[in-house]
């Protein structure tokens, strides 16, 4: 079974090579401050505490005050997985963190994605293209505040 | 009229039937015919129309059999069913096949230059209706019995590389362009193996016409020249691009090749050429190798040579239906260093074996039977040696199993330590 | 004296008969050698991560199933267990076994297409595919017993399955199991002594391990390298560590490696269902209605649950805010991400290596785009 980092003890570790960089935890996740996450990330895949050399995924959830980022991370060495965040995007603001590419090479293609669909800016990515949709697609369809088709039932008796 | 026309008995047949009383046919024991004299060139044009027809319309009849009995042959193999509403066994799928291409809208890309788009498929379908012209389908029934057959036949059908060339060029499509540098590759690497293997048969029978070749093979040329029929066997392959040498027109790379731009019966043309191309390389195999049309005589000639000409297709079917398709340096590599070689050693052998034996027997040929049987066993001594040589040289590594599957070197945590998750 | 070589930049696909749906290569050549990929995606973009957010929880299955269309089984499983996960819900044991048959069944199937579609590249006209199609036909049809469907399953449900598998369809299972190995033999004496075939794969397009993990790849691609790391094994999920299955290692990662792989996974999997067979027991095939609602409401909060797909590493992270369809479904889609070495991958093979290389990805466009 590959054992789950408790979000406290990684923010603990994480403190100790990059003080000041995280910002909150909980049992399964940490939070750490979106400017210092490529520095944050070199560390959790050099450090020989954490040897987390596989990126699962990237990916950001909007919370319509803020956004959020989120890496799921896996250690084969040591069967070890954690979940690392970063609030960015404050107030509706364009959200924009380091990209991890440079650290991981897998992340290149998820972070075209993230930002494609959610619009969030990965500063350092070689490739920043539109992936899914065509380059001058208004918008970016995952936020919240991306307008979809009227769902709403219309009464039987306006059809006919 | 000049009378030598006459030496070909299927001329002869045809045209004394209709001008029986011409001075041509009184010396060749007909004493009248359906026409009078005086209509002599009548009876000349009106022969030379029905046989070229009767060739051109048996070739197209055999390509349409030939896709036909390739579908279900090919379904045969993988389990399906093919082809089988239209007609009776689906027979009739090809046809259908035709008259739908046929009343397809026909398409010249803007960007296409417009004269060779349309020469290429008539230089694709010309040469390969030629080369029906010198085989002998059965006794005496050969349109052109010329004296340097072999020649003709191997100067002809480069003329498809050069077709497939035209069209690729001519439709200003990079895919087809491929196909087309493909194309050149092929017919300059496999022309060489290809004539160096007929050099071997040459030296036996000491005459390059088609019905000299078939008279000299008491014994079959596929027994007294092993090494010559396998590399004569693959070139053609390689030049009618066949799987595995099906590069021109790999679908799974270049869609279609030089056909992409193609449509209606322009791309009727071209795919019936390369289909009639199988045929004729068919043929001209059985020609040359498998004695044409001799055999039992119990058994007439034409259907000796059917028979054998849809043997020879029904192995390329099984090629197509079983082996993948080789890339394009490990095909000329095949071409350059494997089937070149053994044309060498095949010549070699053969060059002194005729020198050693070759002498005019009672019946005018070079050999006698028993000499033939001799040569055959020395060239069968010679076949495996060198092919296993060869075989070995170009060989990819043989497949080990306990080498590439070790576990690897890469750190990942052991069973137990993954199992407890106490990795830390 | 050297020839002045122009290079010539072709499109390939969208419409290609190779490109295993609708993907797209800006292809640079010098001649017939590669010296420039770009991949262009998006031709088969769906959005189904947005349309998850409207509908429930249950509903959202059905948008899984066409993810990954020749393994929706395991796109099933992966999303399921997200939401037990971020509900909490604790699976019926026979709704389980019954999910790892239905997800072991669908790995044999996803193999059989990806074996068969790297041959139709290779240019074996038609009868490797024939072959392992006829095996995929067999558990489609065994799907249909299952659950009805043969390609869009929609079998599986928060806590296990939605219904339990008719008495006909444990017969015939058994006769697959049985036929199967003979069948893979076959497939494989076919192909695995294949001259042409290995002459063409052997030493193309080679992964190392550092560099494949670097870039996240993972499943069978994986496994080709050398590396050790299949989820059922490292990380159980479901009931995973009640059976014993062994995994197929290759440390060439080439294109023959990762063919070869997949081969023997399929063995495997046929040990892995027999054990279920056996350790089955009569039961609900999901927990009464009471304690799983049809309409699933999880606390708010988020969920991710990766499980060994056939492609790779397929998860789900979800997040709810307590309603009844999630807040956020995003999916970690093997198939993208195992493209991200396509490029380092082709460059310098030639034009006949690319759709093999490609084909030997293993990849599906619907998982690609979503």
């Amino acid at each position: 079974m590959t054992r789950s980092w408790s979000g406290k003890k990684l923010a603990e570790a994480i403190e100790a090579f990059a003080p000041g960089s995280t910002v909150d935890s909980n049992d399964t996740d940490a939070w750490v401050k979106p400017e210092q996450v490529r520095e944050v990330c070199e560390g959790l895949r050099s450090r020989p505490e954490f040897k987390f050399d596989l990126l699962v995924g990237v990916t950001a959830v909007d919370y319509v005050d803020h956004f959020e980022m989120v890496y799921h991370l896996t250690s084969l060495p040591k069967n070890a997985k954690a979940v690392l965040k970063a609030k960015c995007g404050w107030g509706r603001e364009e959200p924009a963190v380091p990209s991890v590419t440079p650290v991981w090479r897998g992340a290149e293609l998820q972070e075209r994605e993230v930002w494609d669909l959610m619009g969030v800016h990965f500063e350092g990515h070689p490739n920043l293209k539109r992936i899914a949709l065509w380059e001058g697609f208004p918008g970016h369809p995952l936020r919240k505040d991306f307008a979809t088709y009227d769902q709403s039932l219309v009464p039987v008796e306006d059809l006919k | 009229m000049s009378e030598s026309f006459l030496d070909n008995s299927l001329f002869r047949n045809i045209y004394c039937y209709l001008a029986g009383d011409s001075d041509g046919c009184v010396s060749h024991g007909y004493d009248s015919g359906f026409l009078p004299a005086s209509w002599e060139w009548f009876a000349f044009a009106l022969t030379a129309f029905v046989i070229t027809n009767l060739f051109i319309q048996g070739a197209l009849g055999a390509v349409l059999a030939l896709i036909w009995g390739e579908r279900r042959i090919l379904a045969r193999f993988q389990n399906r069913v093919g082809p089988n509403r239209w007609g009776p066994l689906g027979s009739l799928t090809s046809v259908a096949d035709a008259i739908k291409t046929m009343f397809k809208e026909d398409i010249v890309p803007d960007q296409a230059d417009r004269f060779l788009f349309n020469l290429a498929p008539v230089i694709m379908v010309v040469p390969v209706l030629m080369v029906f012209a010198v085989i002998p389908v059965g006794i005496g029934t050969v349109v052109a019995d010329i004296n340097i057959g072999l020649l003709f036949v191997i100067a002809i059908t480069s003329a498809s590389g050069l077709a497939i060339a035209m069209a690729a060029w001519a439709s200003a499509n990079r895919i087809a362009i491929f196909s087309g540098l493909r194309a050149v590759a092929l017919l300059v690497s496999y022309e060489i193996p290809m004539a160096l293997s007929l050099l071997g048969v040459l030296m036996i029978t000491g005459t390059l016409s088609m019905t000299g070749t078939i008279e000299a093979q008491d014994v079959p040329f596929i027994i007294v020249q092993p090494l010559g029929f396998l590399v004569f066997f693959l070139a053609a392959l390689a030049e009618m691009s066949r799987t595995p040498f099906d590069l021109t027109e790999a679908e799974s790379e270049l869609a279609a090749g030089h056909l992409n731009d193609y449509s209606s019966m322009k791309f009727g043309v071209l795919f019936l050429a390369e289909w009639a191309a199988t045929i004729a390389g068919a043929a001209i195999i059985v020609t040359v190798f498998l004695s044409g049309w001799r055999g039992f005589s119990f058994i007439p000639s034409h259907i000796w040579f059917a028979g054998k000409v849809v043997a020879v297709l029904f192995v390329i079917v099984w090629i197509r239906a079983t082996w993948p398709r080789l890339r394009i340096d490990q095909v000329l590599a095949l071409a350059w260093k494997g089937l070149f070689e053994l044309t060498m050693v095949n010549l070699i052998v053969t060059a002194i074996l005729t020198a050693a034996m070759a002498d005019r027997e009672p019946d005018g040929s070079l050999f006698s039977t028993g000499e033939l049987w001799i040569m055959a066993l020395v060239n069968w001594i010679v076949f495996f040696p060198s092919v296993y040589l060869i075989g070995k040289l170009l060989a990819a590594k043989p497949y080990d199993a306990d080498e590439d599957t070790a576990l690897s070197e890469y750190p990942v945590a052991t069973e137990e330590a993954a199992l407890e998750g106490a990795a830390d | 004296m050297t020839l002045k070589t122009e290079p010539i930049t072709i499109n390939l696909g969208p419409q290609h008969p190779s490109t295993h749906g609708v993907f797209r290569f800006r292809v640079t050549f010098d001649g017939e050698e590669i010296t420039d990929v770009e991949p262009i995606f998006g031709y088969l973009h769906r959005g189904s991560e947005k349309l998850a957010e409207e509908r429930t929880y249950a509903q959202v299955v059905t948008l899984t199933d066409r993810m990954d269309y020749v393994s929706s089984m395991l796109s099933n499983q992966a999303y399921i267990l997200a939401v037990e996960k971020l509900c909490g819900i604790e699976p019926s044991p026979r709704g389980v076994w019954l999910r790892m048959i239905a997800a072991e069944l669908q790995r044999i199937a996803s193999h059989m297409v990806a074996i068969g579609f790297l041959l139709q590249d290779l240019g074996a006209w038609g009868t490797p595919l024939t072959y392992a199609m006829r095996e995929r036909e067999t558990v489609l049809s065994m799907f249909e017993m299952l659950c009805g469907a043969r390609i869009t399953n929609s079998y599986l449900r928060p806590g296990g399955v939605f219904m339990d598998a008719p008495a006909e369809f444990w017969p015939t299972l058994d006769n697959f199991l049985d036929a199967l190995p003979d069948r893979i033999d076959e497939l494989e004496s076919y192909l695995t002594g294949n001259e042409i075939i290995f002459a063409r794969t052997k030493g193309v397009a080679v992964l190392h391990p550092q560099v494949a993990i670097d870039a996240s790849i993972t499943g069978p691609m994986l496994r080709a390298s050398g590396v050790d790391w299949d989820l059922r094994h490292r990380d159980p999920y479901d009931y995973y560590d009640r059976v014993e299955f062994e995994r197929p290692l290759h440390t060439a990662g080439d294109n023959f490696a990762r063919y070869w792989v997949r081969m023997q996974e399929m063995r495997e999997c046929i040990k892995i269902i027999r054990q279920c067979i056996e350790q089955i027991e009569p039961g609900l095939v999901r927990p009464p209605h009471d304690d799983v609602p049809y309409l699933v409401r999880p606390p708010a909060g988020d969920a991710y649950a990766g499980i060994e797909g056939s492609k790779g590493e397929l998860g789900f992270y979800l997040v709810s805010d307590g309603g009844i369809s999630p807040y956020r479904c995003h999916v970690r889609a093997p198939s993208l991400i195992n493209l991200t070495l396509l490029r380092e991958m082709l460059i310098g093979t030639l034009m006949g290596d690319l759709f093999v290389s490609f084909g030997s990805i293993d990849l599906n466009m619907g998982e690609v785009d979503r």
